[in-house]
């Protein structure tokens, strides 16, 4: 099964090539970029299966035995993360090929994807931190690209911004590898879970909190955020769309990676439970006070990464599993919202709410597709939302943590208020503008997503149990460093 | 690691820090010079210096160089050029556009800027 891993990563780069081969002929690109990301998907659901059957599966690259070599390696939690990512790729790949193929169209797009998912793949499935510096790279540098195919004053202004931060996070990335390798003499992250246990304590802490900051500014947590709301909407729906899913989400998972696997404690731990009841809340505050739709659901996306935080914070199996939930169910719903968001842009010309309206009575299937995303997002039952920060709740009140729990139902009903904000001003009331009709390809690939986010709902229990296995994992590295290292 | 390395790393990482803060996109961007020539010392410093990477008939298994950070540090170099040259590319574009390559504050700042003085914010 190790061949899976680098075939996960190596053909869409080989599709990203290929794509840019192609040139003009748009079909071969389209054909070529399907298969390079369906690869992922395919591969990540085949490795889900995999490592809850037999454990974590690993890949030593060249034959190289780790430490030494390069490894690649995947557990149960970096499976379900990439499953989801790649199934959400596909979705927005789907509704690009209807968007792009009449108002924008960008050659180069196809291409530029590819390389996103290959550098999303790396960044979850290498078991290297200095892999993992260069799958970020992969994955930003193909994000920087896709978010200025027009390069009019608005994007220019909103990537120059975007990309002087992530550079700046990525020298403070390359400062945290330094000090890690003088430290241990090894990049590798089973390893370097063995040799971090020497180090002074201190130093230790020290180490943490540095990579805390470093992937808490590509995972826009407070007060390291202020970069995503202005950046990501002035980009094309798909692209805004796949980036508020996941490359937010991968900042997520390395947090919560390096902090289980290299810095392990024992209990809660009250300095994250503060950044994550503090990220929800500003990132809500943030979002109720904006008007125009992709902005509420940009500072939206800061709000929830609380919640995932919050299940880190907790530290505990059920508080792990219950991260892991949200971390699946969200990626799903967030790109659903930014996709029923472009319907709405597309059919008004517009997405400032004071112009849009009546879209209920012109085409209720698109209020039908809001409906249950925005629901979920709130956590209103039965949906998706719900059973995630049930799960999360749940393991706050059994550990005695009132106030997180307090303020993430407070986060709760302001995320409803700012959903019925949007609801009322684009479905309700008078007509507003005009636009163009959205595409058959754009409204089915959100029914897919919309079919998917459901789906967690209604297999919630199957799916909160795999969970649960995999956090049982993360939060007992010996199985992970005893795969990778060997038994040697 | 050497502490004259260390101080040197420090002082490019204090100047570009101060680079940053400024307006100019093309000052900016030295100022990310700057620090990723601070960050790739670091990495430099962080292996074990000798004679040479391998080993050879002169330089014994107890005289070589760490190959890793060598090789870490090209990496890094390589992405931060390409990085460069595309907001090089950016800070182009913006002069051709505006006139200047200064960056801009937030559509939402300006908005609450113009709602304070009293003129009308302009969004994009």
């Amino acid at each position: 099964m190790s061949w899976i891993l680098p075939a996960a990563i190596g053909i869409p780069l080989l599709g990203a090539g290929m794509a840019a081969l192609f040139g003009r002929r748009l079909w071969p690109q389209r054909i070529v970029a399907l298969i390079g990301v369906g690869s992922v998907l395919a591969a990540s659901i085949a490795l889900i299966f995999e490592t809850d059957r037999s454990g974590p599966v690993v890949a030593q690259l060249g034959g190289w035995s780790a430490p030494a070599g390069i490894t690649l390696a995947a557990d149960r939690f970096s499976a379900i993360v990439l499953a989801v990512s790649a199934a959400m790729l596909f979705a927005v790949l789907v509704y690009a090929m209807a968007q792009l193929g009449r108002d924008a169209l960008d050659w180069w797009f196809h291409a530029k994807y590819q390389v996103l998912a290959a550098g999303v793949a790396i960044s979850m499935l290498t078991g290297d931190l200095f892999n993992l510096f260069v799958g970020f790279e992969v994955m930003l540098v193909a994000s920087y690209v896709l978010l200025t195919p027009k390069t009019g004053p608005g994007e220019v202004r909103a990537t120059m911004s975007y990309v002087v931060i992530n550079l700046l996070a990525s020298a403070l990335f390359l400062v945290v590898i330094a000090f890690t390798y003088g430290l241990t003499g090894t990049m590798n992250l089973a390893d370097l879970a063995v040799r971090l246990g020497d180090v002074d304590e201190t130093i230790r802490t020290a180490l943490g909190l540095l990579m805390l900051v470093v992937f808490g500014i590509k995972a826009a947590l407070f007060p390291l955020f202020m970069w995503l709301p202005d950046s990501y909407p002035t980009a094309p729906t798909p692209v805004t769309a796949i980036f508020a899913g996941l490359l937010t989400k991968v900042g997520v998972f390395v947090i919560i990676r390096t902090q289980t696997l290299l810095f392990p404690q024992e209990g809660p731990s009250t300095l994250i439970l503060t950044v994550a009841g503090l990220t929800m809340f500003v990132g809500v505050l943030g979002a109720i006070a904006q008007n125009d739709v992709k902005r509420i659901l940009s500072f939206h996306i800061v709000s929830q990464i609380g919640y995932m935080i919050m299940g880190l914070g907790f530290l505990s199996v059920a508080g792990l599993g219950a991260a892991i939930l949200y971390i699946s169910h969200h990626i799903i719903v967030k790109t659903g919202l930014f996709l029923v968001g472009g319907i709405v842009e597309s059919e008004h010309g517009t997405g400032a709410l004071d112009r849009t309206g009546g879209l209920l009575h012109r085409r209720p299937v698109i209020a039908v597709l809001f409906l249950p995303l925005a629901l979920s997002l709130a956590g209103i039952p039965p949906f998706s939302g719900f059973v995630a920060k049930l799960a999360l709740v749940q393991e706050g009140v059994a550990l005695g943590r009132g106030v997180i729990v307090a303020v993430s139902l407070a986060v709760s009903v302001l995320t409803f208020y700012s959903m019925t904000k949007i609801w009322s001003a684009a479905f309700w009331g008078s007509p507003g503008e005009e636009g163009r009709p959205a595409g058959r390809g754009m409204v089915l690939a959100t029914v897919g997503v919309v079919v998917l986010s459901l789906g967690v709902a209604f297999f919630a229990q199957p799916i909160a149990d795999l969970s649960i296995r995999a956090a049982a994992e993360l939060l007992d590295p010996t199985v992970y460093i005893g795969a990778v290292l060997g038994d040697a | 690691m050497s502490l004259i390395g260390l101080v040197v790393a420090a002082t490019l990482f204090g100047i570009g820090t101060y680079l940053i803060q400024q307006r100019l996109l093309t000052r900016i961007i030295i100022g990310l010079g700057l620090i990723s020539h601070g960050v790739n010392l670091l990495i430099i410093l962080s292996g074990r210096r000798g004679l040479a990477p391998v080993v050879t008939s002169s330089v014994g298994p107890d005289g070589i160089a760490d190959p890793l950070p060598q090789a870490m540090v090209l990496t890094a170099i390589v992405i931060a050029f390409g990085v460069t040259a595309f907001l090089l590319a950016l800070a182009l574009r913006s002069f051709i556009l505006t006139g200047s390559d200064a960056v801009e504050d937030d559509v939402e700042d300006r908005r609450i800027a113009g709602a304070e003085t009293g003129a009308t914010g302009e969004g994009s």
